[in-house]
């Protein structure tokens, strides 16, 4: 039974994680992509590190805090720019692919030995050397707080304080989505996702609307890699196809091209996969698959969900079925 | 419907009366003007119009058999393909031979579609874009130009665009009664008939209250039943200032509405001329007979009932 109750805690521990709000906001950001705007990006890793070594980078060298979320944000914007203007033109698949490989780029030059000074190289950057500024604006006293069944730092590396401020972000970001589709900028956006040259017929400048999408989906990567980052530490190959793919999963999970979609799914996946591991952790003896095996299990089971998810709930957990199933 | 503007109306079709009727005649107030337009697919060539002109404030028709290059020539024109007599920085034709074009006084070559639009030229498509996933009145509120909220910062304060918004929806209202759409403005545009989406995405262009509306094959599909009506809609946007051309393949609305008539085969224009007129043109029947026997009714129809059918057209 108190392995059961574990299995809860646990659950209910990571849905919580200031990394699990990083997540769902680079999930917000790739649903203002790919859910709102149809575009392919297979790259929303790439925009989250980019933003990680932005603003990392940006503390080690002596800028405050608020300068160095605006190099992030500037990061961000940059990164977008650069891989849009040369793609948003052409059909989507090609920025699909030119999203991959930028975020390998990325990846690759973060882990490059000759920027060992400046990166870390393929070490990383170890997260106290550029936690402090944020930890300093805490407005909480010294100690630990007991809330529900959580029992946490107030400020410490996965305390309160950042709990507090990257799901407020969450939330943030999430009612400013929902506030942008709800407009004429939104319906705009919609008609693109479904067909542009309807939309360029009606005299919209489908490249401008594409590359103010591909900018804010992208600022919104970057500031989840800075909130990924800021409990942990910059790990170049922690942000690389893999987390892109995660991505993609808890966004369709929860159901692109809803608000809280996203949001959801995020919570939902990490909850799931503590779940199917501890599960099997319990049911299933160590001689059969031990705690290491049965990790790598419960990340071949999102595979698979992914998988049944795509062909048997393609709209996610919020979605409406209507709105996916039209085809023209 | 001012009495001016109709009597504009009135008198840019009297224009017509004095036009030569050749091929590339020139119009005594054209608001489109085409020189060198060629669009080559691979070997074939799907556009070849030397000059055309269309006249101000009245509606034109553009004939001609299947693949004679009409939905090619709408999409040069409107920027969504770019003519193979493009001027070039190296090479290309010489500037004389270059294709050239200009609409209500503005050079429109390489101009991009959503430009082209705001200039006021705006285009149906023959096979319908009506967007599936929005509502029909959505649909409508896309068409609607200069919104605040289109602005990525305006979008955000609703306050900013809420009038215009509102203003628009009720502009929408409006036109979706004139086109029988109006109880369907909740539904997907995905759930409407063929037909009814052709209605809409005529409706959605006139939101913007377009210098001249292209419409590319509008009847096709339509209900029978609201074609009589429509045609009505489209003879009053006219008479308010509208100038129309349109591609259509159904004789009878050619002959029932157009004013003046173009006749393209095999890429050139090869006739002009009043609907009756035009109709028993030997390279009329000629392009007609000899492209494509398979045409149906139409083309025996159209041999048969051209004159008698004239005195009909006043009746609207
Ligand atoms: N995208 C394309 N690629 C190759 N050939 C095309 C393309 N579009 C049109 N064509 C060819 O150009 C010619 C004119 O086609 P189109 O403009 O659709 O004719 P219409 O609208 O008069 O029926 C046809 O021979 C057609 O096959
Ligand atoms: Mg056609």
């Amino acid at each position: 039974m108190d392995m059961w109750i574990k299995v809860l805690y646990d659950m209910s521990a990571n849905m919580i994680l200031p990394t699990t709000a990083a997540f769902a906001i680079a999930a917000i950001g790739l649903n203002v992509h790919f859910g709102f705007t149809g575009l392919l990006n297979m790259g929303q890793a790439g925009f989250m590190l980019i933003g990680a070594y932005g603003f990392s980078v940006a503390t080690i060298a002596g800028l405050p805090f608020w300068a160095a979320t605006l190099v992030t944000i500037a990061a961000g914007t940059i990164f977008a720019l650069l891989l849009g203007i040369p793609t948003l033109k052409l059909r989507g698949d090609y920025l699909a692919i030119v999203t991959i490989a930028a975020a390998e780029i990325v990846r690759m030059i973060g882990r490059a030995s000759v920027l060992n000074s400046v990166t870390g190289g393929s070490n990383g950057l170890p997260g106290e050397t550029y936690r402090n500024t944020f930890s300093a604006l805490s407005p909480f006293p010294d100690g630990k707080t007991a809330f529900l069944w959580f029992d946490f730092d107030n400020t410490g590396v996965n305390g309160w304080f950042i709990r507090i401020v990257a799901w407020s972000l969450v939330v943030i970001f999430a009612v400013l989505v929902w506030l942008l589709m709800r407009s004429p900028w939104g319906r705009v956006i919609k008609g693109i996702r479904e067909d542009e040259d309807a939309v360029r017929s009606l005299g919209k400048n489908v490249f401008a609307f594409k590359m103010q999408a591909l900018i804010i989906g992208g600022v919104l990567g970057a500031i989840g890699g800075m909130f990924y980052v800021l409990p942990t530490s910059v790990q170049p190959d922690a942000l690389g196809r893999n987390m892109t793919f995660l991505i993609w999963t808890a966004m369709l999970l929860g159901g692109a091209a809803t608000i809280w979609g996203p949001v959801l799914g995020s919570a939902l996946f990490f909850a799931l996969r503590i779940f199917i591991q501890g599960t099997v952790d319990i049911l299933i003896p160590d001689a059969i698959l031990n705690t290491q095996q049965t990790e790598q299990f419960s990340w071949i089971m999102v595979g698979v969900a992914l998988m049944l998810l795509v062909i048997f709930r393609p709209q996610g957990i919020l979605g409406d079925k209507k709105e996916l199933n039209f085809n023209v | 419907m001012s009495n001016a503007t109709k009597k504009t109306a009135t008198e840019a079709r009297a224009e017509l009366k004095t036009v030569k009727q050749t091929p590339g005649a020139s119009k005594p107030d054209a608001i489109l003007v085409v020189d060198n337009v060629v669009r080559d697919f691979g070997g074939n060539r799907a556009v070849d119009v030397d000059h055309l002109e269309v006249q101000r404030g009245v509606i034109t028709a553009l004939i001609g058999p299947n693949g004679a290059g009409k939905t090619t020539f709408f999409n040069l024109i409107t920027g969504f393909d770019q003519p193979s007599s493009a001027k070039k920085m190296f090479g290309g034709p010489s500037a004389d031979k270059a294709a050239k074009w200009s609409f209500n006084g503005k050079l429109l070559g390489n101009t991009a579609a959503a430009s082209v639009a705001k200039s006021g030229m705006v285009r149906t498509f023959q096979l319908t874009k009506a967007l599936s996933r929005l509502t029909v009145m959505q649909n409508m509120l896309l068409g609607a130009k200069d919104q605040r909220g289109e602005s990525f910062l305006a979008a955000f304060v609703k306050p900013l665009w809420a009038a215009q918004e509102k203003a628009n929806i009720a502009k929408a209202e409006d036109l979706l009664k004139r086109f029988k759409l109006y109880e369907k403005k909740e539904d997907l545009a995905g759930s409407l008939s063929g037909g009814q989406k052709k209605l809409l995405e005529m409706a959605r262009a006139l939101m913007s209250d377009p210098v001249m509306i292209m419409l590319d094959e509008p009847m096709a599909g339509v209900n029978p039943a609201l074609t009589q009506s429509l045609l009505g809609h489209i003879q009053s946007l006219r008479d308010e200032g509208t100038t129309v051309l349109f591609v259509e393949h159904d004789m009878h609305m050619v002959r029932h509405i157009s004013d003046w008539v173009v006749v393209m085969a095999e890429g050139r224009v090869v006739a002009e001329g009043p609907a009756d007129t035009v109709m028993s043109d030997q390279a009329v029947i000629d392009a007609y007979l000899g492209a494509h026997h398979d045409t149906d009714l139409g083309d025996d129809a159209l041999l048969e009932e051209g004159a008698m059918d004239a005195p009909k057209k006043e009746k609207k």
